[in-house]
């Protein structure tokens, strides 16, 4: 819940503008980008996700710095990224 | 010294590593404290401790959101649960947090209906789909989750769901690190300010700090050259005699923060009046609840919350660990009584917790805690 996990932005929901299908090391969910609402991230833009909201943009370079460092945590990773494959927000 | 777990561009460790030496008064000892969790984690996991001086101690702050959240309110939470139509939705990391009739996962056991979710948003969808029941979603957390759960009331006031609400226990974490500084058992020198909360809040909460209490701050991200690196700007204000807040994560964190997440918190929450910290005690405006507003979402006024306070198993020292009093391997149960798979106090509940990241990271099993032990009980 505490880990901020680095996810890409796929597309945004067309019908829902608060909404966005995101990629996370392989896994793609639906997150809401609402508290982005002053500078949504675009496509291919990667953001910073809290409890299935983006809570800040960040680069790629930075995404990637992120994902390596959560990969070497471990557990605590695998158990944040499992409970974001059960996620089904709508 | 010896490198528990070398990670990539060690180099640049050492080289920070020889800078913050250099940095070191002769004869002074500095005591730094890493306020967020997810820095304490980092820290053990790579063996930071390791590359520093002697004379430097990092000190484990509070910013463990699990670990804070008082035995009372989890009896409150379960008592929430156990009435007949309702289902109770909690993180994760909440699961395992005992309260004085055991955690969210005994009773699940035990047949009450507490269900997993990864998002407040999970629960929201969860009460869509149960119209017959109601949903309560158990809130945790500083600023860096507490804007969802706003988002979330929001939607739910948008949608008008009817079997929807937040069991709010979200906290603020500018009030405990005040708590600290005005704590007579501590000395600090300067602080480690934590990174995702920041990205919230931003900067400027932190000017107090330096302004009023003369002692420096860093912002800092997760990875282990972030936290050497903010060390080192920690100690070079240290030695040129200045006390400023300055953001090491600036490619994430912005000065300002996050005006919208702000705002959200803002629409849908106000403070307490005061709230209990797990070993912290009661901290004035530490804590939210929420707004009057949307007062139908308020699990606390839907339901008859019992609202004991509970006081702390006798041999857990949680509280002294979260001060930054003790070292989680000074606790009397650490690594016996208390283990990851049978915890008693918070601390060794959540990865972030100071306790659960020593003990996992087996930088203190328990025979190493024994050793340790023996050498302070043999010295003068």
């Amino acid at each position: 819940m505490c880990l901020g996990i680095p996810g890409e932005v796929i597309e945004l929901l067309p019908d829902q503008p608060d909404l966005a299908r995101v990629d996370v090391s392989g896994v793609r969910r639906v997150i809401n980008i609402g508290l982005l609402a002053e500078d949504l991230p675009v496509p291919g833009e990667w953001v910073l996700i809290h409890v299935g909201f983006a809570l800040s943009k960040i680069d790629e370079a930075e995404a990637a710095a992120a994902l390596q460092f959560l990969d070497g945590i471990g557990q605590a990773y695998a158990d944040e990224l499992e409970a974001l494959a059960e996620s089904r927000i709508e | 010294m010896k490198f528990v777990d070398e990670f990539r561009d060690a180099d640049k460790a050492h080289a920070l590593a020889a800078k913050i030496a250099a940095l070191c008064e002769p004869g002074r000892q500095y005591k730094l404290m890493e306020v967020c969790g997810g820095h304490t984690h980092t820290i053990y996991k790579h063996g930071l401790e390791d590359y520093l001086p002697e004379s430097i101690t990092l000190v484990h702050g509070p910013g463990c959101p699990v670990c804070v959240i008082p035995m009372g309110r989890v009896d409150d939470a379960m008592a929430l649960a156990a009435e007949p139509d309702v289902i109770m939705t909690s993180f994760g990391d909440m699961m395992r947090v005992p309260g004085s009739n055991g955690s969210f996962f005994d009773a699940k056991a035990a047949g009450t209906d507490i269900r997993m979710v990864y998002s407040p948003l999970d629960s929201l969808k969860i009460a869509r789909n149960n119209p017959d029941q109601r949903v309560v979603f158990m809130a945790i957390g500083f600023e860096t989750t507490a804007p969802s759960t706003a988002m979330t009331i929001m939607r739910a006031a948008a949608e008008n769901l009817p079997n929807f609400s937040v069991f709010c226990n979200h906290v603020t974490i500018i009030p405990a690190i005040k708590a600290i500084l005005d704590s007579p058992d501590l000395r600090l020198d300067g602080f480690i300010g934590p990174g995702h909360v920041s990205t919230v809040i931003g900067c400027r909460p932190y000017e107090f700090i330096a302004r009023d209490y003369g002692k420096p701050v860093v912002t800092a991200g997760f990875e282990p050259l972030d936290i050497l690196q903010s060390i080192y700007m920690l100690m070079l204000q240290l030695s040129e005699d200045r006390s400023e807040v300055e953001n090491q994560y600036s490619r994430v964190v912005p000065w300002d923060g996050n005006a919208t997440a702000l705002k959200v918190i803002g629409e849908t929450m106000e403070l307490r009046p005061y709230f209990e910290w797990r070993g912290l005690g009661f901290i004035s405006h530490s804590a939210l609840s929420v707004r009057e507003k949307y007062a139908r979402f308020d699990a606390e006024l839907l339901f008859d919350v019992p609202g004991v306070r509970v006081a702390d198993p006798k041999a857990c020292q949680c509280g002294e660990v979260l001060k930054g009093v003790l070292k989680p391997w000074e606790c009397k149960v650490f690594g016996t009584a208390c283990t990851p798979e049978t915890p008693i106090g918070t601390c060794m509940v959540s990865p972030e917790g100071a306790c659960a990241a020593y003990y996992n990271f087996g930088r203190m099993n328990r025979h190493r805690v024994k050793e340790a032990v023996t050498i302070q009980v043999g010295r003068p």
